[in-house]
């Protein structure tokens, strides 16, 4: 089944991309459709975010990673780069779990 | 980020080659944004591995997908249970944008035949910027892109690979808060498209609709509803203007 999702989701997303390199131009200046691939990255990345914080399965908890996320949004604030941000997140989670703070 | 308006009026040395200093410089930030796309590429092995993905499947996603929010969302979703057919579903909505950033690159580049096929494989947001970000002279353009796709490329594949290996050498990624690291990297590539109250308040309504349906739909099915959001958005705005 991971093979299966590996497979389709790397054809798909090539396929999308080369899509683009075989429409006219002109596709282009229908402002509805930039606006909808501007503003999906941002629904989908964000319910991401909160689903990997909070979800455990289908429930609802706060635990570490929260605290990892919260360290997270320092890091971004303080202009730091991608790797640094998830380091600091991983290390916060890992150190409150060790300490017995937070699961 | 997202590539403005593709072709402008071409300058006067729209056609002309590109001045070695400029070139150097092009190349210059080209392996500058491989290496950090690269570092990046580790966090995706490592995630990727701690998410159940084995270390092959894992360089699979790099080599053929080749887009790291899509990539970062496929093994997300598997890895919290939400199946095959939702992570995929995520995955290609993630890489629509792509398309989009090929149709503005498509004038620049004029490639055609074997060349369309690998452009289209190195169409990111990394090489777009770049490209778009040197506009003229038209070879410039054309630089950036070749050299900022292929720089990332490389350079993510080998992030990835060592990632990969080492994760899958940690008995439990747990233990070294790998969970933290998957939402706070969602998170790191969320932060630039945060440009004005539009985006935030589109990003709070995907968050809230997704945690809200999270006890009620399956794992996976409540980002994909997130998606609506953003349909629905669109909408509305279209309406206002």
């Amino acid at each position: 089944m991971i093979w299966m999702a590996v497979i389709a989701g790397s054809l798909g997303c090539y396929v999308e991309k080369l899509i683009g390199f075989l429409l006219p131009a002109s596709v282009l200046e229908r402002v509805s459709i930039r606006r909808i691939t501007g503003l999906l990255p941002v629904a989908l990345l964000s319910a991401l975010v909160a689903v990997q914080t909070f979800a455990d399965g289908q429930t609802l908890v706060i635990d570490a990673r929260l605290a990892g996320v919260l360290a997270a949004v320092v890091a971004l604030v303080l202009r730091a780069p991608f790797l640094v941000v998830v380091l600091v997140a991983a290390i916060t989670a890992a150190l409150l779990r060790s300490t017995g703070l937070a699961a | 980020m997202s590539p403005s308006a593709p072709t402008g009026e071409p300058g006067p040395d729209h056609h002309g080659p590109v001045p070695r200093a400029h070139g150097r410089r092009i190349t210059r930030d080209a392996a500058g944004i491989g290496l950090a796309t690269g570092a990046y590429g580790l966090s995706f092995g490592a995630i990727s591995v701690a998410s159940g993905l084995d270390p092959l499947q894992t360089q699979v996603l790099s080599l053929g997908m080749f887009t790291g929010a899509s990539q970062f969302a496929l093994v997300g979703v598997l890895g919290a249970g939400g199946g095959a057919v939702a992570a995929v579903l995520t995955a290609w909505l993630l890489g629509a944008r792509n398309g989009l950033y090929a149709l503005s690159l498509s004038p620049v580049l004029r490639v055609t035949g074997p060349q369309r096929l690998a452009a289209a494989q190195l169409t990111i947001d990394e090489s777009t910027a770049m490209a778009l970000g040197h506009p003229t002279p038209a070879a410039a353009a054309r630089r950036a892109f070749w050299s900022t796709g292929l720089s990332v490329f490389v350079l993510w594949n080998i992030g990835t690979l060592v990632g990969a290996l080492g994760a899958a050498a940690i008995d439990d990624p747990g233990t070294l808060g790998l969970d933290a690291a998957i939402p706070a990297g969602f998170l790191a590539l969320l932060w630039p498209r945060l440009v004005d109250r539009t985006m935030w308040a589109v990003a709070a309504a995907g968050a809230t609709v997704a945690l809200v349906l999270t006890p009620v739909l399956r794992p996976g099915l409540p980002v994909l509803a997130a998606g609506l959001v953003a349909l629905a958005a669109s909408w509305i705005i279209g309406r206002r203007s």
